[in-house]
């Protein structure tokens, strides 16, 4: 007999010796193995992996011809973007973007007090990166700069002050990424704090605040956008003097940060609902009020899940600022609008290759925002559970 | 049988000792229509240890919640370290302020390491200054034992090690009175000893102690008292050693027999 029948024969058994270590089958692992598993593991899967490799390569092909193979890159007037005999198929004309580039990021403020919106983004993007980036030193110094140093310093910037020898700048002359930048920061900045705050109002205890915040969020969100900024921007003026009437572009900034706060609100509001109640009732019973309870132990926590949907919201919104053209605002795509109708680039690909372009825009922005939040997120799980 | 009223007063009080750390008198609570404590009085003594036990359901977790007043009562009185509790706010805080409470599912912060878990409350509650409150901790940490788990995050913890690290956190504030509202009973049983054994450590330092749990054993070794709950009302009280030896109610009797079987 041997020992393995022995082991088996018996109803007793002990093990001896170390367990053989036997490497797993080769086509299970490594570059075959993962073909195998997720491309090829039935006939419906081949089937559809080549149907999509297919189209992919088709679109992919069609957009690297027209973007960049065809493409005219420079030129100074609508002739260098025309079929002729020499060039019968015309890609993107890229020559149309560079020299209506200017006219893109600023709109039409002043060229001689351009440098003001340069340094503008300069502030924005050292604030910006230096909040965001997880590991750098003195953050709350970060927070403090990028919402109440920088804000100020935009105004002023933008705006312009006479007593520092800056011309003012009417708002009607901002325009294109400014613009867009400017609708998008405040609505970003605004809609988190005030979300929270609704957020926080629809689960109070309190009757009165719990009517106004369910009130205002049902409001606001049962209204388009493009209502909530046509009453800010058309019936307003109606109803207040004159004299009293704010800024377009300020009108718009409020509709945008109240819709995004509403919006906001809910997400928030998810949030909280995944706190489980234990939480709640181990801050009580260590005798922290209400809102040192909030600020440290629920909204953190709440904030941390709701996290894509934070950004998911903050990339809706992005994308939302460019209805404020329709209420006469120049942003980055209303330029666009502007500038391909312009004679002189008229051509048959003028407005393929603006669109083209603000896509491309839409997309790097949208792609950096829900790339940071996905690290964030894996950061954040990596670092709290094993 | 009217429970409540019938007891002999000796009973819910003993006779002498320090001052009252909890003073309950004819405590009714509702939830909705169900009547969960009914007429329910106990006054525990500052350094005494009481343990409550019963079936499921019996209002055991509930009176330790009116306690700390996470849960509100309807009739009758409760007083806390001689203040009486209402539906005042700030009362509620003082009290809370000075009575510890350990959970079943432990309720650990899982955003905040295991010594910011533990310095939270000393800092924002106490207004005590950040060195001061982490070196609390540490030898609060200490003394459960898990010192070296510090910097880590609940998540990472076992379940005993997240239950002893509650009892720190909870110690840190140095209240007067220690709840436990079934510490162990979400614990997997090889990690059932380690956090009685915590216990059985604050019980030395003579804390006053109220403990809701189905561990004989520890009720035996450490209570100065056993309660018996049974449908919202308290069946019986004894000295652990009567209490298990010769429980005098039916209840108390089919109780242990069922759970010591």
């Amino acid at each position: 007999m041997t020992a393995e029948t022995d082991q088996v024969a018996s109803d007793v058994f002990v093990r001896t010796g170390a367990p053989l270590a036997v490497p797993p089958p080769v086509a299970t692992t490594g570059v075959q193995g993962w073909l195998r598993r997720n491309l090829f593991s039935s006939i419906s899967d081949c089937v559809l992996t080549v149907l999509f490799v297919t189209a992919l390569a088709l679109i992919i092909s069609a957009l690297v011809k027209f973007l960049v193979i065809d493409a005219v890159w420079s030129g100074t007037n609508r002739d260098a973007c025309l079929p002729s005999d020499v060039r019968p198929e015309i890609g993107a004309c890229w020559a149309f973007v560079r020299d209506r580039f200017a006219f893109f990021v600023y709109g039409s403020y002043p060229i001689d007090q351009r440098w003001r919106v340069d340094l503008f983004f300069v502030l924005l993007a050292i604030g910006t990166v230096w909040l965001l980036w997880l590991d750098a030193p003195r953050r709350d110094l970060a927070a403090a700069y990028l919402f109440v140093a920088v804000p100020i310093a935009s105004f002023v910037l933008l705006h312009g002050w006479e007593a520092f020898g800056l011309r003012p700048v009417d708002t009607a002359l901002w325009g294109g990424v400014l613009v867009t930048i400017v609708v998008a920061s405040i609505g970003i900045v605004a809609s988190l704090p005030i979300g929270i705050v609704l957020a926080l109002g629809r689960r109070s205890q309190m009757p009165a605040v719990k009517v106004l915040s369910v009130a205002f969020i049902e409001l606001v969100r049962g209204v388009p956008l493009i209502t909530v900024l046509f009453m800010a921007s058309v019936m307003l003026p109606l109803f207040v003097p004159a004299s009293w009437s704010p800024d377009k572009l300020l009108r718009a900034l409020v509709a945008v940060a109240m819709f995004s706060s509403a919006y906001m609100a809910e997400v928030v509001r998810a949030g909280l609902q995944a706190i489980p109640r234990g939480q709640y009732e181990a801050a009580r019973a260590l005798g922290l009020r209400y809102w040192p309870m909030m600020r440290l132990i629920v909204l953190p926590q709440a904030l941390t899940a709701t996290i894509p949907n934070i950004v998911n919201s903050y990339v809706a919104l992005f994308k939302d600022t460019t209805l404020v053209f329709f209420v006469g605002i120049f942003d980055f795509l209303k330029t666009i609008e502007v500038a391909r109708v312009d004679p002189n680039w008229a051509t048959p690909v003028t407005s393929a290759t603006g669109y083209a372009f603000a896509a491309m825009f839409y997309l790097i922005f949208c792609g950096l925002m829900s790339r940071y939040a996905r690290g964030v997120e894996r950061r954040l799980n990596v670092d709290r559970h094993d | 049988m009217d429970q409540g009223t019938s007891q002999p007063a000796t009973s819910t009080t003993p006779p002498e000792g320090p001052a009252l750390a909890v003073e309950i008198g004819h405590v009714r609570k509702w939830f909705g229509e169900f009547l969960v404590l009914s007429d329910v009085s106990l006054n525990i003594r500052f350094g005494e240890r009481v343990v409550i036990c019963g079936p499921s359901g019996s209002g055991k977790s509930t009176l330790l919640r009116c306690i700390n007043a996470l849960e509100d009562y309807q009739q009758g009185r409760i007083v806390v370290d001689g203040k009486v509790l209402t539906r005042d706010l700030r009362r509620i805080d003082e009290v809370r302020r000075e009575v510890g409470m350990v959970f079943q599912q432990f309720n650990l912060f899982p955003h905040l390491t295991v010594l910011e878990n533990c310095t939270l409350a000393p800092i924002w509650v106490r207004k005590m200054p950040k060195s001061d409150a982490e070196h609390i901790a540490m030898h609060y940490l200490q003394r459960v034992k898990i010192p070296e788990q510090a910097q880590k995050y609940p998540g990472q913890l076992s379940g005993g090690q997240q239950q002893r690290v509650a009892i720190a956190r909870a110690l840190c504030m140095s209240p007067k009175i220690m709840m436990f509202d079934e510490p162990t009973s979400a614990l997997d049983p090889e990690m059932v000893k380690e956090v009685l054994d915590t216990m059985v450590e604050v019980a030395r330092d003579g804390t006053t102690m109220i403990v809701v749990t189905h561990e004989m054993g520890f009720a035996r070794q450490v209570a100065n008292r056993v309660v018996f709950m049974d449908g919202g009302q308290i069946i019986e009280i004894n000295e652990p050693t009567a209490f298990f030896d010769h429980p005098r109610h039916e209840r108390t009797k089919l109780f242990l027999g069922q759970i010591l079987r």
